[in-house]
């Protein structure tokens, strides 16, 4: 058996809808995917660290994107060209963002205080008011009250794989912002 | 959150899904764009009225046989683009076929009459219209087959733009045929082709921008 004929087996299983096999399809992509980011990050002049968000993100896309999987053709070229998408996307957008900073006037910097921020709690309901609705709810009824994927989809009236990258953007928007604060 | 999360809750309660789907979406939409673009060239433009002449019957087909060849082939290849890694086993060389052809085609008949008839022979009395009505009608099918492949995920956005383009560009140009007067070969090589190609164009430039995810 090679690595190509054992990931279509498990796709193959996943797409029937098998939880478990699509578990192990996806632990054993995140292998590959994380040792081709890091060697492309750092050819492109860029930290590994870079590397596990699009890990993370590539997993999303193969998870919400598995029906435009082609059950005829290998697996392999179809995860390639996710990887390589997500990646060129990540270094374009990348840099287009360091790019698009104003230049201001040098005093700006000294413009106002934010020492007080320092002070502030972290009170999770106020953290989660900034997510958008769906983002809020998704993570409201999966970690906070313990509701199945399933219960909060119908909810929200989304679906179960958006419930799903819901919940990790939202965690990850609010480290974002927790880690912020404590900066701050 | 670590990746190993992720997967878990990734792979929580899995819908099966249907991987065959978003190919019969981009033909239904494709279905769609010509049904809506027949209307349009039906209602708005009219069909030409002499069909009941052979000759007419005649160069309509040699229309359809074109444009119906351009939207057959470049379908065949879209739905291939629409998913990742798609371009890596499609190439889509072949869509020039129906050109070269109707080139080929054209620059015999062109050859076969005296010089004075050429001009007529490749500007038709609607030149202006026809250059104005396949890439307006397009819109329509364009539209309809965009809103398809955003449904899948091409990870070629250039090229896959560019044959939603094209096959737009072929389903107007059918249309247009039942209405179009010029009967003319060398018209038809100018000025179906090269309006297709505009779509193809106008849809390689759009890709990017409206199929990015």
């Amino acid at each position: 058996m090679t690595k190509e004929s054992d990931l279509k087996a498990l796709m193959a299983a996943s797409l029937e809808g098998d939880s478990s096999a699509h578990q192990s399809l996806l632990t054993a992509l995140s292998g590959y995917l994380r040792s081709y980011y890091k060697s492309r990050l750092v050819r492109a002049g860029r930290t590994a660290e870079e590397a596990e968000d699009l890990v993370q993100e590539a997993l999303i896309v193969i998870h919400t994107q598995r029906h435009t999987y082609d059950q005829e053709q290998p697996l392999t070229p179809w995860v390639y060209a996710i990887a390589r998408y997500k990646l060129i996307d990540h270094l374009r957008r990348t840099r287009a963002s360091t790019a698009s900073v104003p230049l201001e006037n040098a005093e700006n910097i000294l413009a106002s205080d934010d020492r007080g921020a320092t002070e502030s709690q972290f009170d999770l309901t106020r953290l989660l008011e900034r997510l958008p609705e769906r983002m809020r709810l998704s993570i409201q009824y999966v970690k906070l009250d313990g509701m199945s994927v399933a219960e909060a989809a119908n909810r929200c009236g989304i679906s179960k794989s958006a419930v799903k990258v819901n919940v990790h953007r939202g965690l990850k928007i609010l480290a974002a912002s927790i880690a912020r604060e404590t900066k701050a | 959150m670590k990746t190993n999360e992720l997967i878990s809750m990734l792979s929580s309660q899995v819908d099966p899904v249907d991987t065959r789907e978003v190919v019969r979406n981009v033909r239904i939409a494709i279905l769609v764009g010509a049904a809506v673009s027949l209307l349009a060239v039906v209602f708005v433009l009219g069909v030409r009225t002499d069909l009941n002449e052979i000759h007419a019957q005649n160069f309509v087909f040699a229309k359809l046989a074109f444009s119906l060849s351009v939207v057959i082939l470049a379908s065949h290849y879209l739905v291939k683009y629409i998913r990742p890694g798609g371009e890596f086993r499609a190439r889509f060389a072949l869509t020039v076929l129906p050109f070269l052809a109707a080139m080929v085609v054209a620059a015999i008949n062109l050859a076969a009459a005296p010089r004075s008839h050429w001009e007529t022979m490749v500007f038709g009395s609607y030149w202006l219209e026809c250059l104005i009505a396949i890439p307006m009608v397009a819109v329509l099918p364009f539209v309809a087959i965009m809103w398809a492949v955003r449904l899948a995920a091409p990870t070629d956005l250039l090229r896959t733009g560019a044959l939603a383009g094209l096959v737009a560009g072929g389903v107007s140009a059918t249309a247009y045929a039942l209405h179009c007067m010029d009967d003319l070969l060398p018209f038809v090589a100018l000025w179906y082709g090269g309006t297709i190609v505009l779509c193809t164009i106008a849809g390689a430039a759009l890709g990017p921008r409206l199929l990015r995810w």
